[in-house]
């Protein structure tokens, strides 16, 4: 099986000051990835990097495109890397404000996607909004409120609706259920991940909780000051840590 | 005291008519310039001014008009501007007009081949309410992605059942650039394709564009939710057309009012030649 | 099934002094399909830690474990959790859940996983949940909530959903009372019957009596050095 994602040797330095440097990873279809570190260990960069919010100073980052097979994101004209990440790639932010239209009603946020691929029906976008919002739980009597008149935990669930409503293949997620409390985030981790088995998804998640890529990925790296420092299977990094600094991340987890 | 003719300096007006020619080469995409202080404020027409004075020539016959009216303040004024500057010969008769400066309208007269149409444009970015930041309304016009100009359509129709857009309506230029018309109502869309050049100039903004003649011009809608170039359903209560754009006038303190063309010269001269009911 | 060869563990604790700590040395054996073992030893000799690494949950310092073929301590992660979806079980004493997910999905979900259409794996569930007697009022509700016995009998229905060929069970019996001690110790004879090879940890004596076929002291693993 090809990868969906080949990431080589990642590189991006701030002046004199590492990013993050040396990254290499495969991610096959279906897969979920879990980066862990603390604030400042370089994994934003490295999420932000591959996203192409960032461009890197070196290295390769070769996405299994639908039409072309493999091909390097960097090498990409801007225009098809645009095209990529509104089609088959989502960005799930932290914050929905960052990743909502705080003045557009809930249901043209869902349905920016299909618009900015060329549906043109009113009708079908807003059957399609609406059975989105329903699969995220949201009332679609909400439909037309704008989503400053939701609660946290809705912003997020509507920002997932709005990335996924285009069927993508490999979603970006940056500290999803950060800023949440935590009745909501247990919510917003049962909602992903039958998201994220129903449809297939590869997803990449940013997070510095142990407890959320216990739950949701398959796969973890460990990231210290730039670099990957250990990976392997969740459970076992979690479990069985060899490095020095995933030991001390680990049992520094307040037991509940 | 006498001016450089039209005002401007032979340079700044070849640096216009350049503007002028790559917009009109790239139908549809705004062309930036360097637009001059105009002794006139902001918002008052600089655009038009410049752009006017760059394709005045001294034989040209021309009209201003102001929401469809030659006798405003704005027309008045711009048409006494030229008249001092270029002293080029004025006219409020579309049909004897070389070229017709205006604010928000498009006469109800149908232009032909050898006018020019010049708008006043006071903000020509049609992405601005939906995406602030410039570098980036560039980049998704240089990239075709118009998929946010739908989702304000989208918009308009969660909130009223209907695309309440009445003017300024966002239109597709030869299926690649989508421009703003400048405020004209949506009535007059479909007038955008006509046999006469048409101009776009926004002074504080600093940008030209343009439609060459017979230029494919699509206003954006929906499957479901076509383009409806409508107006109020009334007939002029002047000259009884039926055909052309109203302006409501309240005529007396007790809430009386009246429907009459916007388009003063096609309203005097359906009366002047009989036509009134 | 299961065939393990020199198998040594050792955790290095870099917090503290970089302390090694070694668990296990030389430890060889082999479970065969429909085989039951059992794991003995007393407590702290390294039952669980074998049972761990046999699930791919701790890392080996040395040696070989083969599992249907598959080299765990050399496998990619997404070996292991292929063969972990498909051929590997395992039920440990706590269930660790998605909160919130309705118990009938989580027994479902190994069969779901693998590709199982709804209604069968749902088909699946039931029968299990049923006889390992969970009301049905609670199979709408999640596991979270449910007492430590009633979690136990949702972890164990939930690693029978699937007719794993290798099968970990790590105290099945433990908190159960006497008649779902009855129906843990059939559905172990079925999954040995229909041929699994199974390794256990049986604290319950008279259960590992009735299952398992021999036993594997793991005291003979622990390193001499601390022993």
């Amino acid at each position: 099986m090809t990868p969906l994602l080949q990431v080589r040797n990642i590189e991006k330095r701030y002046g004199a000051r590492i990013g993050c440097a040396d990254v290499s990873f495969d991610l096959y279809p279906g897969e979920v990835l879990g980066i862990v570190g603390e604030s400042g260990s370089g994994k934003s960069t490295l999420l932000n990097c591959l996203a192409g919010h960032l461009a890197p100073d070196q290295g390769e980052v070769i996405f299994d495109t639908r039409a072309d097979g493999p091909r390097d994101v960097r090498q990409m004209p801007e225009a098809e890397r645009r095209m990529l990440s509104r089609t088959d790639w989502a960005f799930v932010h932290q914050n929905p404000r960052d990743g909502l239209r705080m003045r557009v009603s809930a249901g043209g946020n869902v349905g920016e996607r299909l618009m900015a691929v060329g549906a043109r029906h009113y009708g079908d976008i807003r059957q399609t909004a609406g059975d989105w919002l329903t699969k995220v739980e949201i009332d679609t009597a909400r439909m037309d409120d704008r989503p400053s008149a939701f609660s946290g935990g809705m912003q997020q669930r509507l920002q997932i609706a709005r990335n996924l409503v285009t069927g993508p293949r490999l979603v970006f997620m940056d500290e999803p259920t950060g800023g949440l409390d935590v009745s909501v985030q247990a919510r917003l981790l049962d909602l992903l991940r039958g998201l994220v088995r129903r449809m297939g998804l590869s997803a990449i998640i940013v997070t510095h909780d142990l407890a959320v890529v216990r739950l949701l990925a398959d796969r973890l790296m460990v990231m210290k000051s730039g670099h990957v420092v250990e990976t392997g299977l969740t459970d076992q990094v979690l479990d069985d840590p060899q490095h020095a600094y995933t030991q001390l991340l680990v049992s520094s987890v307040l037991q509940v | 005291m006498s001016y450089n003719f039209a005002y401007l300096d032979e340079q700044t007006k070849r640096m216009i008519r350049r503007a002028i020619l790559k917009g009109v080469a790239i139908p549809g995409y705004q062309v930036p310039f360097a637009s001059r202080e105009m002794p006139m404020p902001y918002g008052w027409g600089t655009g038009g001014v410049q752009v006017s004075a760059a394709c005045l020539t001294p034989d040209d016959v021309f009209k201003v008009i102001d929401q469809g009216a030659d006798d405003t303040t704005n027309a008045v004024s711009i048409r006494r501007f030229f008249e001092k500057t270029a002293g080029v010969a004025v006219t409020e008769k579309t049909a004897e007009a070389t070229v017709i400066q205006t604010r928000h309208r498009i006469p109800e007269t149908p232009l032909c081949a050898d006018q020019i149409l010049v708008y006043q444009v006071p903000i020509p970015e049609p992405l601005r309410f939906l995406e602030p930041r410039e570098t980036e309304t560039r980049k998704m016009h240089g990239l075709e992605e118009y998929g946010l100009m739908h989702v304000k359509l989208y918009e308009d129709i969660a909130r009223h059942g209907e695309i309440a857009t009445a003017y300024a309506y966002p239109v597709k230029v030869e299926d690649r650039y989508v421009m703003d018309p400048s405020p004209i109502p949506k009535f007059d869309n479909p007038k955008l394709e006509s046999p006469a050049l048409q101009l776009f100039g926004a002074g504080r903004e600093q940008r030209i564009y343009a439609l060459p003649p017979f230029t494919k011009v699509a206003s954006l809608d929906f499957e479901d939710y076509p383009f409806d170039p409508s107006k109020a359903a009334h007939p002029c209560a002047l000259c009884g057309a039926e055909d052309s754009y109203l302006d409501e006038v309240i005529v007396d303190d007790a809430g009386g009012r009246m429907f009459v063309c916007s388009d003063t010269d096609y309203c005097a001269s359906r009366r002047d030649t009989g036509e009134a009911a | 099934m299961i065939t393990v060869t020199d198998l040594g563990k050792s955790f290095t604790l870099h917090n503290q002094s970089s302390a090694v700590i070694p668990v296990l040395e030389g430890a060889n054996f082999s479970v065969a399909a429909g085989e039951c073992v059992a794991l003995t030893g007393e407590s702290g000799a390294g039952k669980s830690t074998v049972m761990r690494i046999l699930y791919g949950n701790y890392l080996a310092q040395a040696g070989r474990v083969v599992v249907n073929g598959l080299d765990i301590t050399t496998a990619t992660p997404r070996e292991i959790l292929t063969l972990r979806r498909e051929v590997l079980g395992y039920v440990s004493q706590f269930l660790c859940v998605v909160p919130r997910v309705p118990t009938l999905e989580v027994v479902a979900e190994p069969l779901l996983s693998l590709g199982v259409a709804e209604d069968a794996a749902r088909a699946r569930a039931v029968d299990l949940l049923t006889r390992l007697r969970i009301p049905e009022r609670l199979w709408q509700l999640s596991p979270t909530t449910f007492s430590g016995g009633e979690q136990q009998r949702v972890n164990i229905a939930r690693g029978f959903a699937h007719r794993y060929p290798v099968l970990l069970l790590d105290e099945p019996t433990a908190s159960l009372d006497a008649q779902n001690r009855e129906t843990v110790l059939t559905l172990i004879e079925e999954a040995k019957a229909g041929g699994a090879a199974i390794v256990g940890i049986f604290h319950d004596l008279e259960a590992r009596d009735r299952v398992a076929d021999r036993a594997i002291d793991v005291s003979v693993f622990t390193p001499r050095k601390i022993a």
